[in-house]
């Protein structure tokens, strides 16, 4: 792999919250290649979150490296994009302001007139299917809608590495599936790389090229990874039921039951 | 239980309660239950305010006033309501001033009125200067605490799209956040403003409360609830025309 297609990429990295005493994560390794999906997986309150925040560069390492394109912080005043995005859980809207402003938050401080940015937040809001919303205020959204301009907002400065913090987690289950699609068809479109934090092994397979599992701990750590080769997601054929008995495994911090071993158990 | 009312329902109660309250006044006057020398019958008010606004005082006394409340309350509101969310922002300016604060704050306007004439004598900046201070306190709190309550996911949202500067997120964030919390400090001010103009007025400077006091000194009654009536009119009016202000600027709130 040359370094030009790396986008982000964490060597050892720890994070302790008190000085070194306790760590949350440790010796944890991860690069992410231009164009991938990867799945962060792992159970509730193991540091999925924290590690996507190291990579936003909200949060900084206790010990290891952080690299990649520059970090939150962008350096130049003349840039147009912002290197990396992030979309949080609960969308995150600014109550004051209408849909098309709050897509349009990112881009303020960047150096882009004002129709440019309204042209940038308008051709977002469409990706997503909100152009007919741009003047609502979100407390007249859905949450659906609202996750959905939370992943406009983030689209719309154009960056090398959308990070998602299990942004479907508080939807119902209708309205997660028809997002999961929907993010399936922007990534085809865009083909941003995107790290996507999950507690669900489903959606994790269902969205993903590589599956990287958090797990154990504290400290937490990678137990395990699978880069997927499917061509249909669909849970009920076998390929994914074995998937997911691997990374049921790899969470449990269990031996890989490999894929054979379980093909036959299925099919009993 | 309480009665749920319709808006009109409300507005004529309401109106029925002010013509009950001066309509019992007036009889308790005329019957010599109360003695007409200590408290003006309601039907002396109107030839008394005219008398008034025949001489000149009466819109002399209101310009007067408005000067000092107007430019008071700006001075106040804004630094109270600067400070208050520097303080908010600034764990450690707060934590600099807490002391400070907790010796000031009990100090009542009316206290400031010796160093406010010794300071700036009997002026408009004396009166300016005692409402200013007044009208400061309710701001800084009301802006203190909205501040505070900002939700600190707000913060990081703004680190993560690039406004996770000191002015990125006063402007992007804390002064829009807060703005409820603020537009009510300066609403409760508005209200302190007229209060302490009485005060601030108290030492001579001329105003509403300078022609209260000179009306109170002659006995001349009716004169005073005249007044008293003006400041509760001028305190309608400013607060209905801040709901206006406050009703744009929040406009964004259901």
């Amino acid at each position: 792999m040359s370094r030009a297609d790396m986008v982000a990429s964490l060597q050892d990295v720890g994070l302790s919250h008190d000085g070194g005493a306790h760590f949350v994560l440790r010796h944890v390794s991860l690069t992410l290649e231009r164009g991938e999906f990867v799945a962060l997986l792992g159970p509730s309150g193991v540091g999925k979150s924290t590690l996507l925040r190291v990579l936003m560069g909200l949060m900084h390492p206790t010990e290891g490296q952080t690299g990649g394109s520059a970090c939150a912080a962008d350096a130049g005043a003349q840039t147009t994009r912002r290197s990396r995005a992030m979309v949080f859980q609960d969308a995150r809207l600014l109550p004051w302001r209408s849909v098309l402003r709050n897509v349009m938050f990112g881009l303020e401080g960047l150096h882009l007139s004002k129709s440019e940015k309204i042209t940038r937040a308008q051709e977002a809001l469409r990706l997503v299917g909100l152009e007919d919303a741009q003047d609502r205020l979100p407390r007249r959204l859905s949450g659906g809608q609202r996750q959905r301009v939370g992943v406009a907002r983030a689209l719309t400065v154009d960056p090398d590495l959308l990070l998602m913090d299990e942004p479907f987690g508080a939807l119902d289950p209708i309205t997660r599936t028809s997002l999961q699609e929907e993010l399936q068809r922007i990534w085809q479109q865009t083909h941003k790389t995107v790290l996507f934090v999950t507690h669900d092994i489903e959606e994790a397979l269902r969205l993903a090229t590589r599956v990287v599992v958090l797990a154990g701990g504290p400290p937490a750590g990678i137990t395990g990874e699978i880069v997927l080769d499917m061509p249909h997601r669909n849970p009920d054929t076998p390929a994914f039921r074995t998937y997911a008995a691997r990374l049921r495994a790899m969470i449990a911090g269990e031996p890989d039951p490999g894929g054979e071993a379980y093909w036959r158990s299925a099919e009993i | 239980m309480s009665v749920k009312l319709s808006g009109p329902a409300r507005l004529g109660l309401g109106l029925a309660g002010l013509v009950l309250f001066f309509g019992v006044w007036e009889a308790a006057v005329q019957s010599g239950l109360l003695p007409s020398g200590m408290v003006p019958a309601p039907s002396s008010l109107g030839p008394a305010w005219l008398d008034e606004v025949r001489g000149g005082f009466w819109q002399q006394a209101i310009l007067d006033s408005l000067n000092h409340y107007l430019l008071g309350l700006l001075i106040g509101s804004v630094l109270g309501a600067g400070l208050g969310i520097l303080c908010g922002m600034l764990g450690v300016l707060d934590s600099l001033l807490e002391g400070v604060v907790r010796l000031l704050r009990p100090v009542p306007g009316l206290a400031w009125v010796p160093f406010a004439i010794l300071w700036f004598g009997l002026s408009t900046a004396g009166a300016t200067f005692v409402i200013a201070i007044s009208v400061f306190w309710i701001n800084f709190y009301a802006a203190h605490s909205a501040v505070r309550g900002v939700d600190p996911e707000l913060y990081e949202l703004a680190s993560a799209f690039g406004h996770g500067s000191f002015v990125g997120r006063l402007v992007k964030i804390v002064l829009p956040a807060s703005a409820p919390g603020i537009m009510a400090g300066l609403r409760t001010g508005l209200g302190q403003g007229w209060m302490s103009v009485v005060a601030a007025e108290l030492f001579g400077v001329p105003g509403i409360g300078a022609r209260m006091m000179q009306a109170s000194s002659l006995l001349a009654t009716d004169v005073v609830v005249v007044y008293m009536l003006t400041m509760a009119m001028l305190y309608a009016i400013t607060d209905f025309l801040f709901g206006f202000v406050r009703k744009w600027v929040l406009r964004w709130q259901p």
